[in-house]
């Protein structure tokens, strides 16, 4: 290689140069110099959106994604991957497009985060600073509260498939290995849970293919909760109407512990063939080891205005890991609205300027009770600035009539056009 | 000459306030639209079975949410969503669609 000795002016001079150039380049792309450098951790409908939209609105932000897988996998649909209906490249998307709207996306876990210095480090020793930071960490397991679930997880014979990519693809295979005359048992956490009508359309779509696949076998839905958490009627129909005589909805049925093949409730030792465990959940561990959860040692605590957390200024939390204003759910769909709501905050705080006083934010939940058809429930949150949370608006939301294949086909483009909007496809 | 000034700077003012409440009005407008965008598209750009907003008159898109309030117009999901916006609302996000550029 060749050695070329350049003097300290000569790198000065190099150096003024290259900030020159970067900043004619910042001029050029979106009229003037770059506002600000926002890091968001966690590549899901939250944290995508939120980088897509701050660049979108904001243009001259300099927007950071780091995000621990390769690509994108919606939970959202993953059910109908569970039921056969649907494969793992219907619901994966690459971060090609953030890449192309100008986001610096960073394939990387995140290990510590120095609020106080605003800067973050990754796992292999690298450092980011920002002004301001958004976690999208979505959630983790509380497995310590059923005896056994932790070691049963490690070891891959439980699967919890309640985050979409790999647990998707391994339960799938358990279910597919299953006998015909199996049984396959569910376990519900009580809410709040990711997706409150997730474990019901699981249930429906399992059934359904067991009962074309291996007609002998049963479905048993053991839920923690004293009712269906979410569309219960239509569920309740959906049970009755479809899956008599193969799947089984018990209430109150709580998991104690796992021993082997079988899960332990109260008064009663439940055993299967497969064990699908959904583990009652807190925000992302993300949050956590930011110290964060500042409620019920569970949830974040936020300023529904702009999103930043309760517990530290300067970073602003989204989605799931929230704790929710009354009657939000936990979905994708509302991690994509709060980080709109984030992503015009910051951009205004980042100016100085005052942020949106009035901010709406809307949910919509699709649910497949057969490989065909599907049904809703829907909601609008406005911004009550004496209660200083959203509230829903009366008379407004509601449920389908029933589940259709109309549905059907809206639930398919939903997820089409929510992919679209949160990864700039 | 002093009147003068001092009626200047009330106009300057109010100036500056009317061009202030139209941005912040634009800001409101786009954050409306945004809500809608999950199903409808980023800026009404749909794809696959959902309605593209983008370049629909602002009129239209104000006649159709309240067809959808009132019932006239039925519907699977849009009746319900509809009430959770006022009118005002309704006529910002809508002017908002109205000036995109319509989808190829």
């Amino acid at each position: 290689m060749k050695h070329v000795n350049l003097g300290r002016r000569h790198w000065l001079g190099a150096g003024a140069a290259l900030a020159a150039t970067s900043l004619a380049g910042c001029a050029g792309l979106s009229g003037g110099p770059s506002i600000g450098r926002v890091v968001v951790v966690g590549g899901g409908y939250g944290g995508a959106t939120a980088a897509r939209y701050l660049k979108l609105w904001g243009g001259n932000v300099d927007v950071t994604l780091v995000e621990r897988n390769a690509d994108f996998v919606s939970c959202p649909i993953s059910n109908l991957v569970l039921g056969g209906y649907k494969q793992m490249s219907d619901i994966t998307r690459g971060y090609g497009g953030l890449k192309s709207v100008g986001v610096k996306v960073v394939q990387g876990d995140v290990t510590a985060i120095d609020v106080a210095g605003k800067k973050l480090r990754l796992a292999g020793g690298g450092e980011i600073a920002y002004d301001r930071l958004v976690l999208s960490p979505g959630i983790d397991f509380m497995a310590d509260q059923v005896g056994g679930l932790q070691p049963a997880l490690d070891s891959g014979r439980v699967l919890h498939g309640w985050k979409a990519g790999p647990q998707t693809v391994a339960l799938r295979k358990q279910i597919e290995a299953m006998p015909d005359g199996g049984v396959f048992a569910m376990f519900i956490p009580k809410a709040p849970y990711r997706c409150p009508p997730g474990p019901y359309e699981r249930a429906c779509v399992v059934a359904s293919y067991l009962k074309t696949a291996k007609p002998k076998s049963k479905v048993l839905v053991l839920d923690a909760n004293p009712e269906i958490t979410s569309k219960k009627g239509l569920f309740e129909k959906a049970f009755k109407d479809h899956y008599t005589g193969i799947l089984e909805y018990r209430p109150n049925a709580e998991l104690k512990e796992l021993s082997g093949n079988v899960g332990k409730l109260e008064f009663e030792d439940v055993r299967a063939d497969v064990l699908n465990v959904i583990p009652p959940q807190r925000a992302g561990d993300l949050a956590r080891s930011a110290g964060l959860l500042n409620i019920n040692n569970r949830w974040v605590g936020v300023n529904w205005l702009t999103m930043e957390s309760t517990a530290a200024p300067g970073v602003h939390v989204l989605g799931d890991a929230t704790f929710p204003a009354p009657l939000m759910p936990k979905s994708g769909h509302m991690a994509n609205q709060h980080a709109k709501v984030a992503a015009a905050a910051i951009i205004q705080l980042l100016k100085g300027e005052a942020v949106n006083a009035t901010p709406v934010v809307m949910n919509t939940c699709y649910s497949f009770v057969t490989g065909r058809d599907a049904m809703h429930v829907a909601s609008v949150h406005q911004y009550d600035d004496k209660d200083k949370t959203f509230k829903t608006v009366p008379g407004s939301g509601g449920v389908s009539v029933a589940a259709n294949q109309i549905e059907a086909r809206y639930a398919l483009s939903w997820a089409e056009n929510i992919w679209a909007d949160s990864l700039a496809l | 000459m002093h009147r003068l000034l001092r009626r200047s700077s009330v106009l300057i003012g109010l100036l500056a306030c009317a061009g202030l409440a139209q941005a912040q009005n634009a800001h409101l407008a786009r954050n409306l639209a945004a809500t809608c965008a999950n199903c409808h598209g980023t800026n009404g750009h749909a794809r696959g079975d959902m309605k593209p907003l983008a370049g629909v008159s602002a009129e239209k898109i104000v006649a159709m949410l309240a067809d959808f309030k009132s019932g006239n117009q039925p519907a699977t999901i849009m009746h319900q969503i509809s009430k959770g916006y006022t009118d005002e609302q309704i006529k910002l996000l809508a002017a908002f669609f109205a000036a995109q550029p319509a989808s190829k």
